[in-house]
């Protein structure tokens, strides 16, 4: 039995308490540095309700920065099989995309696409917090509409 | 009334669950608020925690291997049914349950179940990080309660009784200054805020107690902290604020009253860093020890 204003009410709760986990699977730090602004004074995403949380099981959103390595690639998908259903995964800069400059190197394995379903796609090397912060903002209605799991890049 | 849906009411819906639910939430945005603004940022909007819970409840629970499903689902039930009948015997304004004889006692007991099922959990969830949080949460409560306790003792010797109602209305003396210092040492640690952020320490291991838990158990245990902190400020607030018969004045009070204790372990939050467990044990069998031994003495002396 479902019933309607709990659908709404949770609709509108997914959309205003989107918790983020962070995960660097390989990432030369750049893209992780524009991340901490987020939560700083000048951007302040927790205006929008988003927590950093240490746990991926309370989390609702998967940050990724770096591509996929050799030693990475089994802990990322743990992490990800960890996250509670609905979850949504935000691919943060060049390299998860497509592996960037390390493209090609024995240890790498390149995107992330094909190990782990990516919903947004955050361009840039690093990208700046404003976008990151579009990104998480368009993840959280994604979840709230129950969209997640198609592939998208950000438009800001 | 008769007795019964006074017991009810008092449970469900003031102070109980439904005014400390929405309370506790208004507490928990104003800690948060507080920080932020502490921080230089701007914090989130005041219906932040309410939305928190909404969202916890509409995900999938994951149970993890190994625990057990009734246990792992019934911990923060049961953490929430005490915590909801201890603010249902806290005699606030508007409160429609009668205050009886023993019943510090009983709110002592219902008052120490959230941290027993706390340690439970972290023990149960089999998480190494959980484990290692539920052990510093146990060594903790031996140590704030020493304070806490022994406080509630002497307030209980000051008035001659166990009943919450009598020692509302006994006389304030200056013994009862002693005793609010040797209560207010351990708050922190109870909230778990800063200094004392000792079992929960975000990102150092992992999320503490709580790590393998998720979705609707973790709501139902953030719902339990809101509570926990409108009964610590109800509690507070009936002992060592002043007592008027107007009940609009005094709810108005104790409001302010929690605003202030909100804002004072904030503070003191955000202003400190975490304290290994050692550190904070010693703090409260050393510091908390002599404030407690000083509150038993005056109230005997006076």
């Amino acid at each position: 039995m479902r019933i309607e204003w709990i659908d709404k009410l949770t609709k509108i709760a997914r959309q205003k308490s989107p918790w983020v986990y962070h995960i660097n699977s390989g990432s030369c730090n750049g893209c992780d540095i524009e991340i901490g602004p987020c939560f700083c004074p000048r951007y302040d995403v927790e205006q929008m309700g988003v927590i950093l949380e240490g746990s991926p099981k309370h989390a609702d959103i998967l940050l990724i920065t770096g591509p996929m390595t050799l030693r990475t690639c089994e802990a990322v998908w743990d992490i990800y099989a960890q996250m509670p259903e609905p979850k949504a995964v935000i691919a943060i800069g060049s390299c998860p995309a497509t592996g960037n400059v390390f493209a090609g190197s024995p240890t790498v394995l390149g995107s992330v696409e094909p190990r782990i379903p990516v919903d947004i796609y955050v361009p840039g090397c690093p990208p700046r917090p404003q976008t990151i912060m579009e990104a998480i903002r368009q993840a959280a209605q994604l979840l709230a509409e129950g969209k997640t799991g198609k592939k998208q890049g950000v438009s800001s | 009334m008769s007795d019964w849906w006074r017991i009810l009411f008092a449970v469900l819906i003031w102070p109980g669950l439904l005014g400390g639910a929405l309370l506790g939430w208004l507490l928990l945005w104003s800690t948060r608020k507080i920080m932020a603004r502490l921080q230089g940022r701007k914090g989130p909007p005041f219906y932040q925690p309410f939305f928190d819970f909404a969202k916890l409840m509409g995900k999938k629970t994951i149970l993890p291997r190994g625990t057990n499903r009734i246990i792992f689902n019934a911990l923060p039930l049961v953490s929430l049914i005490s915590v909801t009948f201890a603010l249902a015997l806290i005699p606030v304004p508007g409160n429609p349950m009668k205050s009886f004889n023993g019943n510090l006692i009983l709110l002592i007991y219902l008052l120490e179940m959230p941290a027993l099922c706390d340690i439970l959990a972290g023990f149960i969830t089999r998480s190494l990080y959980a484990q290692i949080g539920a052990a510093r949460e146990a060594v903790l409560s031996i140590g704030y309660n020493l304070p806490f306790l022994t406080a509630l003792i002497a307030l209980a010797v000051h008035a001659k009784s166990t009943n919450l109602q009598v020692i509302m209305a006994a006389a304030p003396g200056p013994a009862i200054i002693f005793v609010a210092i040797a209560l207010l040492l351990s708050i922190p640690a109870r909230l778990r805020s800063n200094p004392f952020s000792i079992p929960n320490a975000e990102s150092e291991i992992v999320a503490g107690i709580y790590t393998e838990y998720n979705s609707k158990p973790l709501a139902v245990f953030e719902l339990v902290h809101g509570l926990e902190l409108t009964a610590m400020v109800g509690l507070l607030g009936i002992l060592f604020l002043p007592f008027t018969h107007n009940p609009m004045v005094s709810v108005a009070i104790y409001l302010l009253g929690a605003v202030v204790l909100v804002g004072l372990t904030t503070g003191l939050a955000a202003a400190t860093a975490r304290l290994k467990v050692q550190k904070a044990f010693s703090f409260f069998w050393s510091w908390g020890a002599i404030a407690a031994l000083l509150a038993v003495v005056a109230v005997v002396i006076w």
